[in-house]
Order: C-alpha cells, then sequence, then structure tokens
C-alpha cells in the first residue's frame, strides 16, 4: 500500500504537471527545430507569436461563447483554434514577405536573422499586449476535471489523492497526435519530403525542381499550427498571460538544442527531459520518500536539491551544459 | 508706467495667489498585482481632495488638485521614477502614497527622504515600516502586519489548527507578515510546517504547493495578493494538498471569489476594517460619488489625503516640511472629532488656531511617524460572500 501511496504523491504533485508541461513545450520546441532546420536561423519571435495566436484562439472563443456554441465537456477554445492557425499563419507569413524573405534574398547571415526575429518579436509582444493587455486572461470552459483528488479518494480508498484535469488530458493526447501527424507528414508525403531535401541539402533540392518558397510556405503553416495548439494549451492549462509565454522561449530553446537541433524526434525527448528536470529538481521528495523509506526512517528535511523559486535555474544549467559538451545535442542535430 | 506695472504685476501676483493650487501626488499601482483595488482607493483620496477643495476654507481659498502616478507595486525602480516625477516635475507638496511595502520603502528612503517630502500610506502594512527611520516624514492609516499577524495567528489558534503552512508573496509585505505571523503563532504553541515563498503572475504554482505539500499541516495560511495568493489557494485545494485556508489582507476582494472556485469556500481571513459612525458616514458619501467604498484600503486613502490636508492647514502653508510637523498633531487628541465629510469644520477650527482629533473612516490614531493602531474584521467565506464573524 505504501508504495502505491508514494507514486500516487510523486504523479499528483509532479508527473502529472511536468507530463502536460513537457508536451506544451515540445509542440514549441517542435517549430523551432523545424525553422531552423529549414529556414535556417533561431525564431527568437517564438514565444510571443505563440502569444498572438493564443490571443486570437481567445477572440475567437469568447465569440463563440457569445453565440452560445459550445461543446461541452470540451472547452470552447479547441474550436477556435482553426481561426488562430489562420491568423498566425497570415502573420507568419506577413512577417516572412515584408522581413525575413529579404534576408534570405541577399543570404544574410543566420545572426542577422536572429537579431530581425528579435524586432518581430518586439512587435508582436506589443501587438499581443494591445489586444489582450498584460493581466492574466482565463478562458477555460467546459468540465475542469477529468477526475479530482477527492474523487480518486473515494475510489481508491488511499490516503494520497490525485487529480487530473481536462486541460492536462487534452494536452497530453492532442500532442500525442500532432507529433505522429508531423513525422507522418515529414517522412511520407511529397511536401514533408521535399522540406527535408531542402534541409538537408538546398542547393540539391533546388536542383531536383523543388520550388524553395512553397517549402518556406509549408514551414511557416505548420509553424503557425504547432505554435497556436502548444499557445492554446498551455493557455488552458496555466492561464494566458503575454509575459508568461514570452518566457518559455528559454525551456523551449533548451528542449530543441538539448534534444538536437533540427531533430524533431529530438525536441520532444528534450522537452520532457527539460521539464522534468524543472519539476523534478525543484520537488521536496520528503512526502514520498516518507511512504518509501521503513518507519522511524522518514526524512526530516524537505529532500528538496533546489528551491522551486529556481525553476529558470534549471533551464539555464541544462542548455550551458549541453553547449559545453555536447553542442550537437542527444541525437545528433546540427551545430547552433 | 513703471507704477502701473508694478501695480498690475502685484494685482496678478495676489490674484494668482487667492486660486492658487496646490498638488498633491497620488501614487498608486494602477497596473501590477493590486491593480484591482486601486482605482477605489485613488477615488477615495481625490474625494478627500476634492472636498478640502469645495470647502473654500483651505489656506483662504486655495485648491488641492491630485496628480495620479503609478507606483506598479512591484517595480521599485519603476515606481522610484513615478516619485520623482511628481515631486519634481509636477511639484507635489506631499504623497498619498505608496501603496505596497517594497516600493513604499524605496520610494520612501530613495526619493521621499531626500526631497523631504512627506508620504502618508493608506496600505503599505510591512512591520519594517515601524522602526525604519524616515525623519517624520513617513506616516500610514493602515495598521502594521505585526499586529494583524497576531489577530490572524490568534484566529487560527482559537479555530483549533496547531500546525499549518505558511506561504507568502515573495516582498517586503509578504514577509514581514509572515514572520509576523510565525512569531505569534509558535508563541501561542503552534507550529509552522514549513514557509515557502510564492512569485506573482507565475502560470504554474503546482512545485509551490507540492513543497508546502510535502511538509503538511492541517491548513494553508496565504499572506499574499489576489493574483499569486489566489493562484496558490486553487492549485492547492486541486492538487487535494489542503482542505483550509486562512488568508491576509492582500486577498481581500471580490475577484478572489471569482477566480478561484469552489475550493475557497470556507476560508477565513482578516482585513483591516472599520465600522461605526465615521465608516457609516464613508461609504454612504463614496455611494453618492459613485465608487465601492467598502473596497480594501478605500477609507485609508480618504483618511491619508485628508490628513495631508489638514496638516497643511495647520502649518497654515502647504510646504512639506509642515505638512510633515503637523501631521500628528491633527491626527490624534485632544482636539474636536473630525469625521469624513465634515472636513470643511476641522479647517475651520484649523484656520481660527484650534485643534482638531481627525477620526476619519477609519478612527485614525497615528502612534507615532510610521505606525497606526489598528482594528481588523474577521469574515469567514460563504456561498461566495464575504460574512463577518467579529471585530479584533
Amino acid at each position: 500500500m505504501e508504495p502505491l501511496n508514494a507514486l500516487v504523491s510523486v504523479s499528483n504533485f509532479m508527473l502529472v504537471p511536468a507530463l502536460a508541461y513537457g508536451s506544451q513545450l515540445a509542440l514549441g520546441a517542435l517549430g523551432i527545430t523545424l525553422i531552423f532546420s529549414i529556414l535556417r536561423f533561431a525564431h527568437f519571435a517564438h514565444g510571443d507569436t505563440m502569444a498572438l495566436g493564443t490571443a486570437a484562439v481567445i477572440g475567437g472563443t469568447w465569440f463563440l461563447q457569445a453565440q452560445g456554441v459550445s461543446i461541452a465537456p470540451l472547452p470552447t477554445a479547441l474550436l477556435a483554434i482553426p481561426f488562430g492557425v489562420l491568423v498566425l499563419g497570415l502573420y507568419l507569413l506577413a512577417a516572412d514577405r515584408f522581413v525575413y524573405r529579404y534576408y534570405r534574398k541577399v543570404k544574410a547571415k543566420p545572426m542577422i536573422f536572429v537579431m530581425a526575429s528579435l524586432g518581430v518579436m518586439f512587435v508582436t509582444n506589443g501587438i499581443t499586449r494591445l489586444f489582450m493587455g498584460v493581466g492574466e486572461t482565463r478562458f477555460e470552459d467546459g468540465q475542469r476535471f477529468v477526475f479530482t483528488v477527492r474523487e480518486f479518494r473515494d475510489w481508491t480508498g488511499l490516503a494520497e489523492g490525485m487529480a487530473l484535469r481536462s486541460a492536462q488530458a487534452i494536452t497530453i493526447v492532442t500532442a500525442l497526435v500532432v507529433m505522429v501527424a508531423l513525422f507522418w507528414f515529414l517522412n511520407r508525403t511529397r511536401a514533408g519530403k521535399s522540406m527535408r531535401a531542402y534541409s538537408d541539402n538546398e542547393d540539391l533540392a533546388l536542383l531536383s525542381g523543388i520550388n524553395p518558397e512553397r517549402v518556406v510556405f509549408i514551414t511557416w503553416v505548420i509553424t503557425a499550427i504547432l505554435l497556436v495548439l502548444a499557445g492554446t494549451l498551455y493557455g488552458l492549462d496555466k492561464g494566458f498571460r503575454p509575459f508568461n509565454y514570452f518566457q518559455l522561449l528559454l525551456p523551449m530553446f533548451a528542449a530543441a538544442i538539448l534534444g538536437g537541433l533540427g531533430s524533431p524526434l529530438g525536441a520532444i525527448v528534450g522537452a520532457y527531459v527539460v521539464a522534468f528536470a524543472e519539476m523534478g529538481i525543484t520537488f521536496a521528495w520528503r512526502r514520498v520518500f516518507g511512504y518509501l523509506m521503513p518507519e522511524g526512517l522518514e526524512p526530516s528535511s524537505m529532500m528538496q536539491l533546489l528551491p522551486v523559486d529556481y525553476k529558470f535555474a534549471v533551464t539555464f544549467a541544462i542548455l550551458v551544459i549541453v553547449l559545453l559538451f555536447r553542442p550537437t545535442g542527444i541525437f545528433k542535430g546540427k551545430v547552433l | 508706467m513703471k507704477k502701473l506695472l508694478l501695480a498690475s504685476t502685484a494685482l496678478a501676483f495676489s490674484a494668482g495667489m487667492a486660486s492658487a493650487e496646490v498638488k498633491m501626488g497620488v501614487l498608486l499601482g494602477f497596473t501590477g498585482p493590486i491593480e484591482a483595488i486601486t482605482p477605489m482607493m485613488a477615488d477615495g483620496a481625490e474625494l478627500a481632495f476634492r472636498e478640502i477643495s469645495d470647502s473654500g476654507l483651505f489656506l483662504g481659498g486655495e485648491t488641492i488638485t491630485p496628480v495620479r502616478a503609478d507606483s506598479t507595486c512591484v517595480d521599485s525602480s519603476a515606481a522610484q521614477a513615478a516619485a520623482e516625477r511628481l515631486i519634481s516635475s509636477d511639484g507635489v507638496v506631499a504623497i498619498m502614497g505608496a501603496d505596497c511595502s517594497g516600493v513604499t520603502m524605496a520610494i520612501l528612503q530613495n526619493v521621499a527622504m531626500s526631497a523631504g517630502v512627506p508620504m502618508i500610506s493608506p496600505s503599505a502594512t510591512s512591520p519594517a515600516f515601524t522602526t525604519v527611520d524616515s525623519n517624520g516624514l513617513f506616516f500610514r492609516t493602515a495598521p502594521s502586519d505585526a499586529r494583524q499577524g497576531e489577530v490572524l495567528a490568534g484566529i487560527v489558534k482559537e479555530r483549533g489548527f496547531s500546525e499549518v503552512a505558511v506561504t507568502y508573496t515573495n516582498n517586503d509585505y509578504g514577509l514581514g507578515f509572515a514572520n509576523a505571523f510565525e512569531e505569534s503563532f509558535t508563541a501561542l504553541g503552534g507550529t509552522i510546517t514549513s514557509k515557502v515563498a510564492h512569485e506573482e503572475a507565475r502560470g504554474d504554482y503546482s512545485a509551490e504547493v507540492g513543497q508546502l505539500a510535502a511538509a503538511g499541516g492541517e491548513a494553508l495560511v496565504i499572506l499574499g495578493y489576489i493574483d499569486g495568493g489566489g493562484s496558490m489557494l486553487r492549485t492547492a485545494y486541486e492538487l487535494g494538498a489542503f482542505e483550509r485556508f486562512f488568508i491576509g489582507d492582500g486577498m481581500f476582494g471580490d475577484e478572489l471569489i471569482a477566480s478561484v472556485g469552489d475550493g475557497i469556500e470556507g476560508t477565513i481571513g482578516t482585513i483591516p476594517w472599520a465600522d461605526g459612525e465615521g465608516a457609516d458616514l464613508f461609504h454612504a458619501m463614496a455611494e453618492e460619488a459613485g465608487f465601492q467604498g467598502q473596497s480594501s484600503y478605500t477609507r485609508e486613502s480618504y483618511d491619508a489625503a485628508a490628513l495631508l490636508a489638514l496638516a497643511a492647514q495647520a502649518a497654515g502653508a502647504a510646504t512639506p516640511a509642515g505638512i510633515a510637523a503637523n501631521i500628528l498633531n491633527v491626527a490624534n487628541a485632544p482636539g474636536e472629532e473630525i469625521l469624513p465629510g465634515d472636513l470643511a469644520r476641522g479647517l475651520q477650527i484649523l484656520a481660527d488656531g484650534g485643534e482638531i482629533n481627525y477620526m476619519g473612516a477609519t478612527n485614525v490614531t497615528l502612534v507615532g511617524p510610521g505606525e497606526a493602531a489598528g482594528f481588523y474584521r474577521e469574515y469567514v467565506i460563504e456561498n461566495g460572500e464575504f460574512v463577518t464573524v467579529q471585530f479584533h
């Protein structure tokens, strides 16, 4: 009975939140990796464009709610995702048309691209705040829980309880579906193959008749889909606040670099490693060990490696260690 | 010709004097974690300034123009810049503010003290202000959290909880309050299982809650703001870490109930309060002016503003030094008791050389610079309403 309690406790406070957080990061990191391998620059506007896409979804949600549309028990926001993808897709394509295309034409150095995306980040950041303000917006509706702590305790009779929120469940399922779909697209479809070819060797791809502008177009559209999904799921789970989306930039980049830039599988693995490291290292293990250790040997300290405030430091440390010792990442991506 | 010029200049000067305006700063966090309550606080302060101006008795007919500035509640450098602007660019003679303890301390020590401008804060409740040496420039109409910590500890103990976990917002207010609570609670024989800080405006609080849950406890005491503290409460309830909650004054507000949901039911909290004639009069005036007089620190804001104006009247001139020197005189006995809406009478008495004891909306009694005597309301949240239990 006791190990079971330990497992439930650690799931409730760490595993489930980390799994949901990791899934959100994975969707974002996939976008970073795609842009890096195909457009060949680090997309700094990632967090803020994610916020913009989510803002569009929230606008769509409000509109649908006003029309009385509901898909309860699921959140209405899921219905508004296509609208968010449309808005963000157009925005990203416009940014490409007016900013990035010029630098592509003059074959600018990657650093120039990064600075250009930094500019796009600031503009996007301002636009989002103009519409949504800086405060928190909650747009979750429908049923909040798959099961609550109290229901779980009543079912199992365990001392420890565990909750699963609808937003967490939707996040984990959606992320899995999207990852599978993305791999299928990249490996099985003509467009996906042309993207991989372009990423592998630009000149050869051009020679074999692949239209670069089309590859760029598809990349931005896929990025928009990934960003809107990641942003909406994050917002449903934790509430929408533009600044928090900006802050996601660091863990998303850490995930993409840790997995190996340019490797989609790496981005996913990296995202979960970052999420579990952030949560696990700052987690107080005392309660869990209290169940596992024999009577009388329960730990008296909190069994916490780092205080909660150091979450971001964990991500930074991962980033630094990877860049120092294995700059290609776990799955041998490109070197930044 | 020269004579005429001189005469007209003198005339213009005296005319200028007669309708002169005195500027007072209203420095509150219009953006940031307490933005939900600051509009009402500013309305409260401006209500007092308007009452003084409209009476026509203030320093022989001068009027007070309030100048608003944003303290942000959390960003000390932005708050100092705002205070700097009020003093050097707008030329205010005194400041009604600031609000949150951290920024208030920063403004006091880095701006107000070097400029010699007095401040009365309606809501800075950190115990640190009791002992700070402000050269007699800092006053507050809200009581210190040292006192609130004592009251809250008594309430928690009285309800039969002897082991509690504490979380506080990571700033001067939160830390001061948490220390005061811990001191009183352990003195009453209780145990604090763990004391964890939380930041405002984070997306996810499950790690903080996990840490508190690891240490256990029968209830969670949250000393923070609606934003972060409310999220902590929701997360702790949803993860099943705690069932019972006690909250400090920063968490009082209708937004709390709206944002937290079910978990809030049965939560007990404290808030500086006032009932009686002064508070009733003020609530009626606020209603007439079209804002919520019952909102947190709105009464204290009115009192802070009124005290600044009355002190200027007692000094006979709206100078920073004069105001600072007279605040204690007008706030405390002896003298005629002055209630809200009655400021004109207070001005008249002071103009005639008499003494007043300003009671205001919160029964103001100032215990020297930096400290006010306090009175608290204990409430419990039942069916989404704040229900008064008793007063302390």
